[in-house]
């Protein structure tokens, strides 16, 4: 993560940025916000004050409002009198931001990791949306998935079933 | 009650906002209707994502001319500026997919066109365009699944499409503003909407694409008789007790 300002992080901002990067995403508790590349900047803008830009995965991914409030809990609980954090749309945020480390735990937690928006998801107004290519069973390890439905628990998931071992399992979609 | 700014003295950049707004937000209290009473319960759970993925659009749209609150809860009908098409009764699940491919296809190219205009409404569009990608692909496997499905299906599925058809024209009036040729992006629609209806072995609807006494004018505040219901659902809880959250 960069900061908002042109400057290299402080060690301050530098320590806080190691902190929020730790909050847990508020859905997938598995995966930290750092991981799943939400965090746009931070920046220190005087003693106690600190202002954070965030960046939501789907526009109407309801967990931003906790993810804020997660945050600011954190930076106070730090020193920090005066957080503001910020949504950002621009540049909009990819499955392509989740980590390779965060990508593992996904896998771990029963959810299938996003493929790479390379391996062709949703682009261009008209493309296809490619959800064929194989996505491995989280539980058995099978690349004989089915899609069940494009929309699952929440706005980021589609909704597989195993061909092998049967069981139903989240896929986190490409965007 | 606070009065929320008229739709005529908003920039025409903020008007059209509030216009791809107000559809975003009512075709999204149009879907939630399906919450649990869909064909099967993943159709439940993905018309739902659906009109979360729109809320959240309208959230953003909304939030750049006022108050979301204000304007979702305390406008009246006439201050609403979304097209007829979506504030359409839900119908039969034929006539929800129907709506589905002509406004998801539709919001699909604008968005992508807006992405490009480098405008206010840009970041927005830039971000829903991959999202909205998924309603349409949902709406196209559906028309294809009903429309090539049983002699029941396939009647239903072509009256649907003929039946929404004169509410298609608006889609396409010019909206200033917003940097985007609208009328310019209706053949492509229409290319679009025929693959899919031809695929799907139905019929691309003959008749006129508006009618001058019932459909066209959503953008100037006319609307629907079912609109007012849809409005009085929405609005009762907030009106009653202003304030309400939990």
């Amino acid at each position: 993560m960069v900061t908002a300002g042109a400057q290299a992080p402080s060690a301050l901002e530098a320590e806080l940025i190691r902190l929020v990067g730790e909050v847990p995403d508020p859905e997938l508790p598995v995966i930290s916000l750092a991981e799943l590349g939400v965090l746009r900047g931070l920046e220190v803008l005087g003693p106690g004050r600190v202002r954070v830009e965030l960046t939501p995965t789907w526009t109407a991914c309801p967990a931003l409002d906790t993810m804020a409030a997660d945050i600011t809990e954190v930076l106070t609980s730090h020193g920090m009198t005066e957080v503001a954090v910020d949504t950002v749309l621009a540049p909009a945020w990819s499955t392509d931001a989740i980590t390779a480390e965060g990508r593992r735990k996904l896998a771990e937690a029963g959810v299938a990791p996003p493929r790479p928006k390379a391996s062709g998801a949703a682009g261009a107004a008209g493309g296809p949306v490619a959800l064929e290519l194989a996505i491995r069973c989280p539980n058995c390890g099978s690349t004989d998935t089915r899609l069940l439905s494009r929309f699952s628990s929440t706005a980021c998931k589609a909704l597989r079933r195993c061909a092998s071992c049967g069981e139903p399992f989240d896929h986190f979609k490409e965007v | 009650m606070t009065p929320v700014t008229a739709a005529e003295s908003l920039t025409p950049e903020l008007a059209a906002a509030r216009a791809l707004g107000d559809d975003a937000l009512v075709l999204a209290q149009r879907l939630g209707e399906w919450a649990g009473d869909a064909p099967v319960l993943e159709e439940d759970v993905a018309l739902t994502n659906i009109a979360l993925d729109l809320l959240g659009q309208a959230r953003t749209l909304l939030s750049l001319t006022g108050d979301e609150d204000e304007l979702a809860f305390l406008r009246e009908e006439h201050e609403f500026r979304n097209v007829q098409l979506a504030e359409l009764p839900i119908g039969d699940f034929a006539d929800t997919t129907a709506r589905q491919l002509y406004f998801s296809v539709y919001q699909e190219l604008l968005y992508a066109a807006l992405a490009d205009t480098g405008g206010a409404l840009a970041p927005l569009a830039a971000k829903a365009v991959v999202e909205v990608a998924y309603h349409r692909d949902h709406a196209e496997q559906w028309t294809l699944r009903l429309g090539d499905g049983t002699e029941e299906s396939h009647r239903r599925m072509q009256r649907a499409v003929d039946g929404l058809w004169r509410y298609t024209g608006e889609l396409f009036e010019p909206l200033d503003g917003l940097g985007v040729d609208l009328p310019g992006l209706h053949p492509v629609w229409r290319e679009r909407v025929a693959d899919v209806l031809g695929r799907a072995t139905l019929t691309v609807p003959g008749g006129p694409d508006r009618t001058p006494w019932a459909a066209g004018a959503g953008r100037q505040g006319v609307h629907t008789e079912a609109f007012g219901r849809l409005l009085a659902e929405m609005q009762y809880l907030h009106r009653a007790h202003p304030g309400a959250s939990w």
